[in-house]
């Protein structure tokens, strides 16, 4: 019995061994590879010990107090938990910064709960539109809770918010602008051209500009928005146009027989777009838009220059605090991680999204 | 057919009278007049480039005329967007490359203008979608989208998905130009089931043995015009014009 066994395992782990030479062989098959090889993982496993070192074995943690960093020689996360609200949250009240915390978890579940495809019905809509009013009420207050005006808002909410409604009210514009593009009535074809390649033509920075600079020079004081609607106004635009572009892509990759056969069928010109052109121009753009709409998420961190107070900005107000060595590596990663998270989970979602169109079919 | 009507004396289901088109310089139809009665059956020939798709195509305005009428089922053809939509939804339409829907299944593609134009509750056209799907001898394939489907089972899926609507009169433009040859009967088939429970069917094809089985007249078209028009019987044994013996010699020939 014991021979058989061994016999077994001798059996099972020769063809292991050859199989493990043969994956090495690329590694260490000549003379110079093999040199590469070494001096690689040298320098990897140095680098790697410093990072440890740095961020985890001489680190500073607890207390999250200033002293614990002058007492460290590794990275200070004692500053980025001590000032964690300040960073996520900004300038906005602290004793009301469970409203953006709040905001912040609601945005974040409406995302993750819209993007299965079974939840796409018109309900949904609703939804999101109940959503961004709750939103709204949260961060700005009134109906019961302490007014907080926008001049307050940072961190963590105002990026999601700036992103969220630039794409969900963006993207409803520019497939308005796609298709007015290829509209067989001049005025609407013209007046979508001018608009997609005028807001394509200006840098998003010149945009925010004349959003909160030259804005109020020509609106009386009673017509002005908010500022942070103004800014908004300029990122929904600017991501309208580069939507728009983006679909007119999907568009012109349909034949022109699926619009046939659906009028055919008696369908009138709004149906067979939302019915039929759209859902396959859509599938078909999926890596394009993906690729906008990740730009678009970190675009919103421009708003600093106008003075808006997004994740950015909160991080760096926060470094200006005298009582801390003010550890800019550790905040903008922390941060870099924010944004990291935000991006890669909707590039895999988009992933997902591709796939799933794909094995249905064929 | 009852024996003791004539298909003349039925109410018109398409009348054209001196239709014109031209796309710039170049005149795809002159002069085009032609009757169709309810339950008649007309076959559309000619050489390519004859006009005859462009003709079939403006009798459900997915071309717009640009002088003459077109009258369907009583309702003239005009820019009036409610009346277009009106006829559309009573005239099925089958293609020459099917053009279904590949982001729907099957029981979508047939059940979506029902739904969306008729305005029916989903059960109900879902009913009238698996009836029409067993006609055409495919209801097993209710679930899959078109892409793993064969040509011919995709065409008789368009000719499915028309017939939901409950059209008055169906179009053919060219059917069985892009399948393969082992397909052409089945959808060919299909057609002739059709016709025989007696749907008004304007049909363009080369397929002379169709013409021959169902056809109660045969038009051929070149430049643009209707250069002759008779009884299948006669117009393939007697044809009157020297251009119509020449394309039939060159499309029964081999």
């Amino acid at each position: 019995m014991a021979d058989t066994a061994s016999n077994t395992i001798a059996r099972a782990a020769a063809p292991d061994a050859r199989s493990l030479l043969r994956r090495l062989a690329p590694f260490f098959g000549t003379p110079l590879n093999a040199a590469l090889t070494l001096i690689l993982l040298w320098l990897m496993v140095r680098l790697g010990s410093l990072l440890v070192d740095w961020a985890i074995l001489n680190a500073a943690l607890f207390p999250a107090e200033p002293e614990t960093c002058a007492a460290a020689t590794g990275a200070c996360w004692s500053f980025v938990i001590a000032k964690s609200g300040q960073i996520l949250f900004g300038i906005y009240p602290p004793a009301e910064r469970w409203r953006a915390g709040l905001v912040c978890i609601l945005i974040i579940i409406t995302l993750v709960a819209s993007a299965r495809p079974s939840a796409w019905r018109p309900g949904l809509a609703a939804i999101w539109v109940g959503m961004m009013a709750i939103v709204l009420w949260l961060m700005g207050g009134g109906f019961g809770l302490v007014s907080v005006p926008t001049s307050s808002w940072g961190g963590l909410p105002v990026t999601l918010i700036l992103t969220v409604f630039a794409i969900g009210l963006g993207f409803p514009a520019a497939i308005l602008l796609a298709l007015g593009r290829r509209s067989s009535l001049p005025v609407v074809r013209t007046l979508s051209v001018l608009f997609i390649e005028t807001i394509r033509g200006l840098p998003l920075l010149s945009l925010l500009f004349v959003a909160s600079i030259l804005l109020p020079l020509f609106l009386p004081e009673s017509l002005l928005p908010d500022k942070f609607v103004r800014a908004l106004l300029a990122l929904t635009i600017f991501a309208a146009a580069y939507l728009a572009e983006v679909l007119r892509g999907g568009l012109q990759a349909i034949p022109g027989g699926q619009s046939e056969a659906a009028e055919a069928l008696g369908l009138n010109y709004w149906s067979t777009q939302r019915l039929i052109i759209l859902p396959q121009a859509i599938r078909i753009v999926i890596p394009a838009l993906t690729n906008t709409i990740i730009v678009m998420i970190k675009n919103t961190s421009l708003v600093l220059v106008v003075g808006l107070f997004d994740l950015i900005s909160s991080g760096k107000a926060a470094l200006s605090d005298p009582a801390w060595p003010a550890p800019s590596t550790e905040t903008f990663l922390f941060i870099g991680l924010i944004y990291f998270a935000l991006a890669f989970s909707f590039a895999r979602f988009a992933d997902f999204l591709e796939r799933s169109g794909a094995e249905k079919r064929g | 057919m009852n024996d003791g009507e004539k298909l003349s004396d039925r109410a018109p289901a398409i009348r054209i009278e001196n239709l014109g088109k031209s796309f710039g310089d170049f005149q795809v139809l002159r002069n085009v007049n032609l009757t169709v009665c309810q339950g008649e059956k007309i076959v559309v020939c000619g050489p390519s480039g004859s006009g005859k798709s462009t003709l079939i195509r403006s009798i459900n305005r997915l071309e717009q005329h640009q002088s003459g009428r077109i009258v369907v089922e009583g309702t003239e053809l005009t820019n009036d967007l409610k009346g277009i939509e009106k006829i559309r939804s009573e005239v099925g339409m089958v293609f020459q490359h099917f053009n279904l829907f590949p982001h729907l299944t099957i029981l979508e593609n047939c059940t979506l203008a029902p739904i969306w134009v008729r305005k029916l509750p989903r059960e109900e056209a879902e009913e009238i979608a698996m009836h029409f799907l067993r006609k055409v001898r495919i209801p097993e394939q209710a679930d899959k989208y078109p892409g793993q489907l064969s040509g011919g089972q995709q065409q008789r899926v368009a000719i499915a998905r028309a017939l939901c609507m409950k059209p008055r009169i169906m179009l053919f433009d060219e059917p069985t130009s892009a399948l393969d040859p082992e397909m052409i009967k089945e959808v060919l088939d299909t057609m002739i089931e059709l016709a025989n429970e007696g749907m008004t069917m304007v049909c363009v094809t080369h397929e002379m043995g169709f013409a021959q089985a169902v056809a109660d007249r045969v038009v051929f078209m070149d430049g643009g015009q209707i250069i002759e028009e008779n009884e299948p019987v006669a117009f393939f044994s007697s044809p009157r014009s020297e251009r119509t013996k020449l394309f039939l010699s060159q499309i029964l020939g081999h």
